[in-house]
Protein backbone atom coordinates (compact mmCIF):
# COMPACT_ATOMS: atom_id res chain seq x y z
CA UNK A 1 0.00 0.00 0.00
CA UNK A 2 1.04 3.48 -0.53
CA UNK A 3 1.50 6.40 1.30
CA UNK A 4 -1.73 8.12 -0.05
CA UNK A 5 -3.97 4.97 0.65
CA UNK A 6 -2.07 4.39 4.23
CA UNK A 7 -3.20 7.65 4.82
CA UNK A 8 -6.93 7.72 3.10
CA UNK A 9 -7.69 4.57 5.17
CA UNK A 10 -6.19 6.46 8.94
CA UNK A 11 -8.65 6.13 11.81
CA UNK A 12 -10.11 8.04 14.50
CA UNK A 13 -12.24 7.24 17.04
CA UNK A 14 -15.03 8.71 19.36
CA UNK A 15 -14.63 6.87 23.13
CA UNK A 16 -12.87 3.80 21.70
CA UNK A 17 -14.85 3.10 18.89
CA UNK A 18 -12.70 3.45 15.61
CA UNK A 19 -14.28 4.87 12.55
CA UNK A 20 -13.07 5.79 9.10
CA UNK A 21 -15.48 8.30 8.04
CA UNK A 22 -14.10 11.42 8.90
CA UNK A 23 -17.72 13.04 7.74
CA UNK A 24 -20.59 13.11 10.84
CA UNK A 25 -23.87 14.03 8.56
CA UNK A 26 -27.63 15.05 10.04
CA UNK A 27 -30.60 13.51 9.11
CA UNK A 28 -33.31 16.61 8.58
CA UNK A 29 -33.75 19.24 6.21
CA UNK A 30 -33.69 17.35 3.24
CA UNK A 31 -36.21 17.68 -0.24
CA UNK A 32 -37.16 13.83 0.59
CA UNK A 33 -36.46 11.02 2.55
CA UNK A 34 -35.67 9.30 -0.51
CA UNK A 35 -32.70 11.81 -1.18
CA UNK A 36 -31.91 11.67 2.59
CA UNK A 37 -30.96 8.12 2.33
CA UNK A 38 -29.16 8.31 -0.94
CA UNK A 39 -26.76 11.22 0.41
CA UNK A 40 -26.04 9.89 3.18
CA UNK A 41 -24.96 6.53 1.08
CA UNK A 42 -23.17 8.76 -1.03
CA UNK A 43 -21.61 10.80 1.63
CA UNK A 44 -20.25 7.50 3.17
CA UNK A 45 -20.75 9.22 6.66
CA UNK A 46 -20.62 6.24 9.36
CA UNK A 47 -22.64 8.44 12.08
CA UNK A 48 -25.93 10.08 11.51
CA UNK A 49 -27.35 12.25 13.92
CA UNK A 50 -31.01 11.92 14.75
CA UNK A 51 -33.25 13.36 17.63
CA UNK A 52 -36.48 13.33 19.73
CA UNK A 53 -39.87 15.30 19.47
CA UNK A 54 -43.02 14.56 20.90
CA UNK A 55 -45.03 11.91 18.79
CA UNK A 56 -47.88 12.64 17.27
CA UNK A 57 -50.09 9.36 17.06
CA UNK A 58 -51.39 10.27 13.84
CA UNK A 59 -48.10 10.25 11.73
CA UNK A 60 -47.48 6.92 12.91
CA UNK A 61 -45.41 8.18 15.50
CA UNK A 62 -42.23 9.10 12.76
CA UNK A 63 -41.75 5.30 12.24
CA UNK A 64 -41.05 5.81 8.99
CA UNK A 65 -37.73 7.70 9.16
CA UNK A 66 -36.81 5.59 11.88
CA UNK A 67 -37.18 2.54 9.61
CA UNK A 68 -35.00 4.52 6.86
CA UNK A 69 -32.60 5.34 9.22
CA UNK A 70 -31.70 1.67 10.69
CA UNK A 71 -31.89 0.55 7.38
CA UNK A 72 -28.95 2.68 6.51
CA UNK A 73 -26.86 0.33 9.07
CA UNK A 74 -25.13 3.62 10.39
CA UNK A 75 -23.92 4.38 14.17
CA UNK A 76 -26.64 6.35 15.56
CA UNK A 77 -25.50 9.96 17.25
CA UNK A 78 -28.86 11.42 19.12
CA UNK A 79 -28.43 15.47 19.75
CA UNK A 80 -30.74 17.47 22.17
CA UNK A 81 -31.39 20.32 19.87
CA UNK A 82 -33.32 22.61 21.54
CA UNK A 83 -32.82 22.34 25.16
CA UNK A 84 -32.97 25.22 26.93
CA UNK A 85 -31.85 24.31 31.24
CA UNK A 86 -29.54 21.46 32.25
CA UNK A 87 -32.24 19.20 33.13
CA UNK A 88 -33.88 19.45 29.54
CA UNK A 89 -31.44 18.03 28.07
CA UNK A 90 -30.62 15.55 30.71
CA UNK A 91 -34.13 14.27 30.67
CA UNK A 92 -33.34 14.19 26.92
CA UNK A 93 -30.26 12.42 26.55
CA UNK A 94 -31.53 9.80 29.16
CA UNK A 95 -34.59 8.99 26.56
CA UNK A 96 -32.29 8.83 23.88
CA UNK A 97 -30.06 6.56 25.69
CA UNK A 98 -33.08 4.48 25.96
CA UNK A 99 -34.51 4.71 22.19
CA UNK A 100 -31.71 4.30 20.29
CA UNK A 101 -29.37 2.06 22.81
CA UNK A 102 -26.48 4.29 22.55
CA UNK A 103 -24.23 5.94 25.21
CA UNK A 104 -23.56 8.15 22.53
CA UNK A 105 -24.94 11.61 23.16
CA UNK A 106 -24.18 15.16 21.17
CA UNK A 107 -24.95 18.07 23.89
CA UNK A 108 -26.43 20.90 22.95
CA UNK A 109 -27.81 23.69 25.32
CA UNK A 110 -28.94 26.66 23.62
CA UNK A 111 -27.66 29.45 25.31
CA UNK A 112 -29.02 32.25 23.38
CA UNK A 113 -31.69 32.57 20.56
CA UNK A 114 -30.07 34.96 18.57
CA UNK A 115 -27.44 32.43 17.16
CA UNK A 116 -28.28 29.31 18.77
CA UNK A 117 -24.80 29.93 20.94
CA UNK A 118 -24.41 26.96 23.35
CA UNK A 119 -24.17 28.52 27.01
CA UNK A 120 -20.73 27.43 28.07
CA UNK A 121 -21.71 27.05 31.72
CA UNK A 122 -24.31 25.11 31.64
CA UNK A 123 -23.26 22.74 29.07
CA UNK A 124 -20.20 22.00 31.52
CA UNK A 125 -22.57 21.34 34.53
CA UNK A 126 -24.83 18.77 32.14
CA UNK A 127 -21.64 17.27 30.84
CA UNK A 128 -20.65 16.19 34.30
CA UNK A 129 -24.19 14.78 34.92
CA UNK A 130 -23.94 12.70 32.29
CA UNK A 131 -20.70 11.90 31.89
CA UNK A 132 -21.54 10.62 35.57
CA UNK A 133 -24.38 8.60 34.49
CA UNK A 134 -22.46 7.03 32.18
CA UNK A 135 -22.73 8.75 28.74
CA UNK A 136 -20.36 9.44 25.92
CA UNK A 137 -20.86 13.15 25.76
CA UNK A 138 -19.79 14.78 22.63
CA UNK A 139 -20.59 18.63 23.56
CA UNK A 140 -21.37 21.04 20.79
CA UNK A 141 -18.94 23.74 22.24
CA UNK A 142 -18.27 27.49 21.55
CA UNK A 143 -14.49 27.52 20.40
CA UNK A 144 -13.17 28.74 23.93
CA UNK A 145 -10.14 26.84 24.38
CA UNK A 146 -10.80 27.62 28.91
CA UNK A 147 -14.64 25.96 28.23
CA UNK A 148 -12.55 23.29 26.60
CA UNK A 149 -10.18 22.44 29.49
CA UNK A 150 -13.06 22.16 31.14
CA UNK A 151 -14.78 19.92 29.40
CA UNK A 152 -11.29 17.60 29.11
CA UNK A 153 -11.11 17.78 32.40
CA UNK A 154 -14.40 16.47 33.43
CA UNK A 155 -13.66 13.14 30.92
CA UNK A 156 -14.50 14.24 27.55
CA UNK A 157 -12.87 12.31 24.91
CA UNK A 158 -14.34 14.38 22.17
CA UNK A 159 -14.76 17.85 21.74
CA UNK A 160 -17.40 19.77 19.02
CA UNK A 161 -16.57 23.34 18.74
CA UNK A 162 -18.20 25.63 16.18
CA UNK A 163 -17.12 26.85 13.00
CA UNK A 164 -19.99 29.41 13.05
CA UNK A 165 -23.98 29.17 14.15
CA UNK A 166 -25.86 26.35 13.12
CA UNK A 167 -27.60 26.81 9.77
CA UNK A 168 -25.42 30.17 8.58
CA UNK A 169 -23.26 28.21 6.61
CA UNK A 170 -20.13 30.58 6.75
CA UNK A 171 -17.41 28.38 7.22
CA UNK A 172 -14.70 28.49 9.76
CA UNK A 173 -14.75 32.57 11.60
CA UNK A 174 -11.95 31.74 14.12
CA UNK A 175 -9.67 29.94 12.51
CA UNK A 176 -6.94 30.80 15.20
CA UNK A 177 -9.11 29.63 18.12
CA UNK A 178 -9.52 26.47 16.16
CA UNK A 179 -6.11 25.79 15.47
CA UNK A 180 -5.60 26.86 19.76
CA UNK A 181 -7.27 23.81 20.41
CA UNK A 182 -5.77 21.46 18.22
CA UNK A 183 -2.50 22.20 19.66
CA UNK A 184 -3.65 22.02 23.35
CA UNK A 185 -5.26 19.01 23.31
CA UNK A 186 -3.44 16.88 20.73
CA UNK A 187 -5.04 13.63 22.32
CA UNK A 188 -8.96 14.64 22.50
CA UNK A 189 -11.11 13.92 19.15
CA UNK A 190 -12.02 17.16 17.48
CA UNK A 191 -15.21 17.16 15.33
CA UNK A 192 -15.62 21.21 13.76
CA UNK A 193 -19.42 21.47 14.47
CA UNK A 194 -22.34 23.83 12.65
CA UNK A 195 -21.65 26.60 10.46
CA UNK A 196 -19.99 24.42 7.47
CA UNK A 197 -21.55 25.65 4.39
CA UNK A 198 -18.87 24.39 1.20
CA UNK A 199 -16.47 21.48 0.54
CA UNK A 200 -13.66 23.92 1.14
CA UNK A 201 -14.88 24.75 4.71
CA UNK A 202 -14.46 20.48 5.85
CA UNK A 203 -11.22 20.40 4.19
CA UNK A 204 -9.97 23.95 6.11
CA UNK A 205 -10.79 21.91 9.46
CA UNK A 206 -8.78 19.05 8.57
CA UNK A 207 -5.96 20.94 7.10
CA UNK A 208 -6.21 22.12 10.42
CA UNK A 209 -5.76 18.68 11.94
CA UNK A 210 -9.59 18.18 12.99
CA UNK A 211 -10.26 14.47 13.25
CA UNK A 212 -13.63 15.03 11.55
CA UNK A 213 -17.05 17.12 10.45
CA UNK A 214 -20.76 17.29 11.58
CA UNK A 215 -22.99 19.17 9.30
CA UNK A 216 -26.08 18.70 7.73
CA UNK A 217 -27.92 22.27 6.05
CA UNK A 218 -24.82 22.54 3.54
CA UNK A 219 -25.67 19.10 2.07
CA UNK A 220 -29.41 18.91 2.41
CA UNK A 221 -29.81 22.35 1.54
CA UNK A 222 -27.64 22.62 -1.49
CA UNK A 223 -29.28 22.39 -4.68
CA UNK A 224 -27.91 18.77 -5.37
CA UNK A 225 -27.81 17.16 -2.39
CA UNK A 226 -26.58 13.99 -3.33
CA UNK A 227 -23.73 15.36 -5.20
CA UNK A 228 -22.66 17.81 -2.21
CA UNK A 229 -22.92 14.29 -0.25
CA UNK A 230 -19.91 13.30 -2.97
CA UNK A 231 -18.19 16.51 -2.87
CA UNK A 232 -17.44 16.90 0.85
CA UNK A 233 -16.09 13.44 0.76
CA UNK A 234 -13.99 14.05 -1.48
CA UNK A 235 -12.92 18.04 0.28
CA UNK A 236 -12.56 15.67 3.63
CA UNK A 237 -10.22 12.87 1.97
CA UNK A 238 -8.29 16.14 0.61
CA UNK A 239 -7.91 17.81 3.73
CA UNK A 240 -7.18 14.70 5.62
CA UNK A 241 -4.40 14.26 3.26
CA UNK A 242 -3.50 18.16 3.39
CA UNK A 243 -2.70 17.77 7.11
CA UNK A 244 -0.41 14.76 7.12
CA UNK A 245 1.63 16.29 4.29
CA UNK A 246 2.53 18.74 6.09
CA UNK A 247 2.20 22.18 4.88
CA UNK A 248 4.91 24.71 3.47
CA UNK A 249 5.45 27.04 5.49
CA UNK A 250 4.01 30.15 5.25
CA UNK A 251 6.54 33.26 4.50
CA UNK A 252 5.98 36.93 3.87
CA UNK A 253 7.95 37.52 0.63
CA UNK A 254 8.07 36.06 -2.50
CA UNK A 255 10.51 33.20 -3.19
CA UNK A 256 10.61 32.04 -7.21
CA UNK A 257 9.56 28.32 -7.77
CA UNK A 258 11.60 28.21 -11.05
CA UNK A 259 15.33 28.31 -11.06
CA UNK A 260 16.86 31.54 -11.36
CA UNK A 261 20.02 29.68 -12.18
CA UNK A 262 20.81 30.56 -16.23
CA UNK A 263 18.23 33.23 -16.65
CA UNK A 264 18.53 34.20 -20.62
CA UNK A 265 20.74 37.16 -20.04
CA UNK A 266 18.43 40.03 -21.77
CA UNK A 267 16.67 39.61 -18.69
CA UNK A 268 19.48 40.52 -16.35
CA UNK A 269 19.64 44.01 -15.02
CA UNK B 1 -58.08 12.29 37.01
CA UNK B 2 -56.78 15.20 34.43
CA UNK B 3 -53.38 15.13 32.78
CA UNK B 4 -51.90 16.32 29.70
CA UNK B 5 -49.92 14.26 27.22
CA UNK B 6 -47.43 16.39 24.58
CA UNK B 7 -49.12 18.90 25.62
CA UNK B 8 -53.06 17.98 24.87
CA UNK B 9 -55.35 17.90 28.25
CA UNK B 10 -56.70 14.08 28.60
CA UNK B 11 -58.83 13.17 31.33
CA UNK B 12 -59.82 9.92 32.85
CA UNK B 13 -62.20 8.04 35.69
CA UNK B 14 -60.03 5.28 36.22
CA UNK B 15 -56.42 5.14 37.90
CA UNK B 16 -54.28 4.22 35.08
CA UNK B 17 -50.58 2.97 35.00
CA UNK B 18 -48.55 5.20 32.72
CA UNK B 19 -48.47 2.48 29.84
CA UNK B 20 -51.95 2.17 29.54
CA UNK B 21 -52.69 5.53 29.45
CA UNK B 22 -50.01 6.15 26.56
CA UNK B 23 -51.38 3.21 24.25
CA UNK B 24 -55.06 4.64 24.75
CA UNK B 25 -53.33 7.86 24.07
CA UNK B 26 -52.01 5.65 20.93
CA UNK B 27 -48.41 6.14 21.25
CA UNK B 28 -46.79 3.92 18.64
CA UNK B 29 -43.28 2.23 19.63
CA UNK B 30 -40.54 2.99 19.46
CA UNK B 31 -40.98 6.24 21.95
CA UNK B 32 -39.75 7.03 25.36
CA UNK B 33 -41.99 8.60 28.20
CA UNK B 34 -41.34 11.33 30.72
CA UNK B 35 -43.45 12.79 33.47
CA UNK B 36 -43.28 16.32 34.93
CA UNK B 37 -39.95 16.25 33.11
CA UNK B 38 -38.33 13.15 34.30
CA UNK B 39 -36.95 10.12 32.27
CA UNK B 40 -39.21 7.02 33.06
CA UNK B 41 -37.22 4.13 32.05
CA UNK B 42 -39.28 1.41 29.94
CA UNK B 43 -39.28 -1.20 33.01
CA UNK B 44 -41.07 0.92 34.98
CA UNK B 45 -43.98 2.20 32.36
CA UNK B 46 -46.24 -0.66 33.43
CA UNK B 47 -46.04 0.17 37.23
CA UNK B 48 -45.72 3.93 37.61
CA UNK B 49 -48.71 5.60 38.65
CA UNK B 50 -49.90 8.59 37.02
CA UNK B 51 -51.17 11.36 39.21
CA UNK B 52 -53.85 13.64 38.26
CA UNK B 53 -52.16 17.14 36.85
CA UNK B 54 -49.16 14.89 35.36
CA UNK B 55 -46.99 16.15 32.56
CA UNK B 56 -46.55 13.09 30.31
CA UNK B 57 -44.17 13.64 27.00
CA UNK B 58 -44.29 10.28 24.59
CA UNK B 59 -40.76 11.01 22.55
CA UNK B 60 -40.16 9.40 19.03
CA UNK B 61 -37.24 9.44 16.91
CA UNK B 62 -37.22 12.33 14.30
CA UNK B 63 -34.36 13.79 12.24
CA UNK B 64 -31.74 16.06 13.37
CA UNK B 65 -28.48 17.53 12.87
Amino acid sequence: MDNVNQAISDTWSIYGTELSSRLLIGSALYPSPAIMQESIKQSQAEVVTVSLRRQSPESAGGQAFWQQIQSLGKKILPNTAGCHSIQEAVTLAQMSREIFDTDWIKLELVGDEYNLQPDPIDLVKATEILLNDGFKVLPYCTDDLVICRHLVELGCEVLMPWGAPIGTGKGLLNPYALSAIRHRFPQISLVVDAGIGLPSHAAQALELGYDAVLLNSAIAQAQDPVMMAKAFKSAIDAGRLGYLGGRMPEKDTANPSTPTLGMPFWHQM
Amino acid sequence: MKVTINGKPVEFTQAQSLLSLVESFGAQPPYALAVNGQFIPKSQHASYAVNTGDSIDVLSPVQGG
